[in-house]
């Protein structure tokens, strides 16, 4: 359909056009969704262990997925239910995941922090921090090695940054030109540590610079600065090899975890109130809306939509059976 | 069949194995150019060059880390550790990431790596270089772990870990390496892990025993057989997953036990065997299992305090003798 003139001016105004436009919104939004669901179930005791929600933090996820191709790949964290859905997986699977249900991503064995996705390229939610940043190194070092050219994005809390696996991965991936992008989502705390108690530098892409890195620091509220940003780093990846290390500035709403309240002793209501008004959702939609790249009823459907999809995930995780107790000693090793 | 060395046996099975398939890499501390802390790397980089013999810095965790993920991708990562010792730092790589990626990713992600090197201990490098490091492995599922005894073991259990989809945890001994054997040239040779070797058939007890600690306990068999007792020798090879079948078997037949191994006794491998054996053989045993260990002490410089620290060939005689003399019903 030929675009009109008034819809021409409004995606040069906020320079995506309405495609885009809704499926950042409507990405963004099944995040939140599938989260406030998965708190929802969580106190209903469907959902056990530690659940870590990504809710605020969205727009670095669904930002940074918009610019990858469908055979580069991610690796997270514990909290990586928004970089798992975002890289293109079944929220149907992964909620069963969550529920411990047969039907999970990973047979219900993994859980909240362990959800994989082979087929669309998620190497996993790791729960020990630092951990993965080595890994997705090593994912790289295979794609090199292969002489592809996809790609691999580790993201990471601010947490992670402490560690010495944050400065053996950025050594050597700097070292071996490998082809990964470093993402760290700065949401200011490590639980209840927050990084000026933790870090003698609390401007996290200085570190790469020492390292050699192209690093960068970015609005990680804003979904299309992270969406420049990452692209930027990606073409560069794609065409040298060589890493990035980014920095989104970003805030989680929620507690660490949903046994820590939100509006817990290590950060004020007021700090907690004045973040929300960042809200990525909430920004996005009213930028768009306002360059007219987007109508009330397109956000009326995507919002509708978003919700009957995620509905749908928690009906079948509900109706998924519990795993087998064979499968107890199933997959531990792989046979031939 | 040639003779080489253990050393030297390594060293044909991973030139073998990066010739049979271009995805088997080497990675570690000074593999390339400096050909190997203990030359078990000589020529690789040579024959096969920068690209699949990687040198490393000194980061144990990062690097293991790396060929974890580069094993999640589908290449068999060789990694050396220097010496196991130094494994400790990538520990939690090996037991968090390598070994539950598979189970945690319900099935979906496996992990082919290959963790080598030498541990155990060796000759005067007191506490922090000289002491057995199988147990902080073989407790965990996940890992299979080796602990070639012979040069023509370490070549066919090398291969077949390298061959191995799962993460192999694979220790040697500095103490071994020149050791020579008849090693098969073929290079289609493996031995399959989770196989036991009876390297001595006899009568009258089974001593179980692998490393340096087999070679003593073959010396003591040809003493204790002018004395007219009949030892039968078995070597588990592969501790994880152990040939429970063929120790069993052996036991079923002599009815006296001893194990012998150079790390500390408690929680030690022989405590492993001794419930094993109580448990699937007790009616058949004419003796309590005995063990003799490594005392439980750091592993102390002194050449005196040294020996006493492992099993000698004294208490490994001494305790055959105790369980040969034991009355059984
Ligand atoms: C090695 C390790 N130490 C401690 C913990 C416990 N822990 C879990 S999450 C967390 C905070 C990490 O914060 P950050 O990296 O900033 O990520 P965020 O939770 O903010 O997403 C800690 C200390 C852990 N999982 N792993
Ligand atoms: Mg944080």
């Amino acid at each position: 359909m030929a675009k009109t003139m008034a819809e021409r001016k409004g995606s040069a105004a906020l320079g995506v056009d309405a495609e885009l436009a809704k499926r950042l919104l409507y990405d963004m939004l099944r995040i939140r969704r599938f989260e406030e669901k998965a708190a929802e179930a969580y106190t209903l005791g469907k959902i056990g262990g530690f659940l870590h929600l990504y809710i605020g933090q969205e727009a670095v996820a669904v930002g940074a997925t918009s610019v990858l191709r469908g055979d580069d790949y991610a690796i997270s964290a514990y909290r990586e239910h928004g970089h798992c859905l975002a890289k293109g997986s079944d929220p149907k699977r992964m909620m069963a995941e969550l529920f411990g249900r047969r039907d999970g991503l990973s047979k219900g064995k993994g859980g909240s922090m362990h959800l994989f996705d082979r087929s669309v390229g998620f190497l996993g939610g790791h729960a020990i921090v630092g951990a993965h940043l080595p890994l997705a190194a090593g994912a790289a070092f295979a794609i090199k090695y292969e002489a592809r050219d996809a790609v691999v994005v580790c993201y990471f809390g601010d947490g992670a940054v402490a560690q010495g696996e944050f400065h053996e991965s950025l050594n050597l991936a700097a070292l071996w030109k490998l082809p990964v992008i470093y993402i760290c989502e700065n949401n200011r705390y490590a639980m209840g540590t927050s990084t000026e108690r933790a870090l003698a530098q609390t401007q996290i892409w200085k570190f790469g610079q020492t390292y050699g890195i192209r690093s960068e620091k970015v609005d990680g509220m804003d979904v299309l600065a992270v969406r420049e940003v990452v692209g930027r780093a990606v073409a560069r990846t794609r065409q040298d090899t060589t890493p990035s290390l980014i920095e989104a500035d970003t805030y989680r709403f929620r507690g660490h975890s949903m046994r820590d309240p939100a509006g817990a002793v290590y950060r004020t209501k007021e700090e907690v109130e004045r973040e929300k008004q960042r809200d990525p959702i909430v920004i996005f939609r009213e930028r768009a809306l306002k360059a007219g790249v987007l109508t009330e009823a397109d956000v009326r459907a995507i919002e509708k939509d978003a919700s009957d999809r995620i509905d749908e995930a928690v009906a079948f995780a509900d109706a998924s059976p519990e795993p087998p107790p064979e499968w107890l000693f199933t997959d531990i090793y792989k046979e031939d | 069949m040639a003779v080489m060395t253990y050393r030297e046996a390594l060293n044909l099975a991973l030139r073998e194995e990066m010739r049979r398939d271009p995805r088997v890499v080497v990675i570690g501390e000074e593999v390339g150019l400096y050909e190997g802390a203990y030359k078990v790397t000589q020529g690789l980089l040579t024959e096969f060059g920068p690209k699949r013999v990687v040198d490393t810095p000194i980061a144990e965790s990062g690097f293991t880390g790396i060929g974890i993920g580069a094993a999640m991708l589908g290449l068999r990562p060789v990694v050396e550790m220097m010496t196991f010792n130094f494994a400790l730092l990538a520990l939690d790589q090996i037991v968090n990431s390598a070994a539950k990626m598979c189970y945690m990713s319900g099935g979906q992600f496996n992990v082919p790596i290959v963790i080598r090197g030498p541990g155990g201990p060796a000759a005067q490098l007191a506490a922090q270089h000289s002491q057995s490091m199988e147990t902080y492995f073989y407790h965990v599922p996940g890992l299979k772990v080796v602990r070639p005894t012979t040069p023509m073991d370490a070549k066919g259990l090398l291969k077949a870990a390298i061959r191995d989809d799962n993460p192999v945890i694979f220790i040697e001994a500095e103490t071994l390496y020149a050791v020579k054997g008849e090693v098969p040239e073929d290079p289609d040779f493996v031995i399959p892990l989770g196989q036991a070797a009876v390297r001595r058939e006899g009568t009258d007890v089974t001593v179980i025993a692998y490393m340096g600690m087999m070679y003593r306990a073959i010396e003591v068999a040809d003493e204790l057989a002018k004395e007219g007792i009949s030892v039968e020798l078995v070597d588990p090879r592969t501790l994880r997953p152990m040939d429970v079948e063929t120790i069993i078997g052996s036991v079923r037949k002599t009815h006296r036990v001893v194990v012998v191994e150079a790390g500390a006794g408690f929680a030690g491998m022989g405590s492993e065997i001794s419930a094993f054996v109580t448990e699937h053989a007790f009616d058949d045993l004419d003796a309590p299992v005995e063990r003799v260990t490594g005392a439980n002490a750091p592993m102390p410089y002194a050449r005196n305090l040294e020996k006493l620290k492992t099993p000698t060939k004294d208490k490994i005689a001494a305790a055959i003798r105790r369980v040969c003399n034991a009355n059984g019903s």
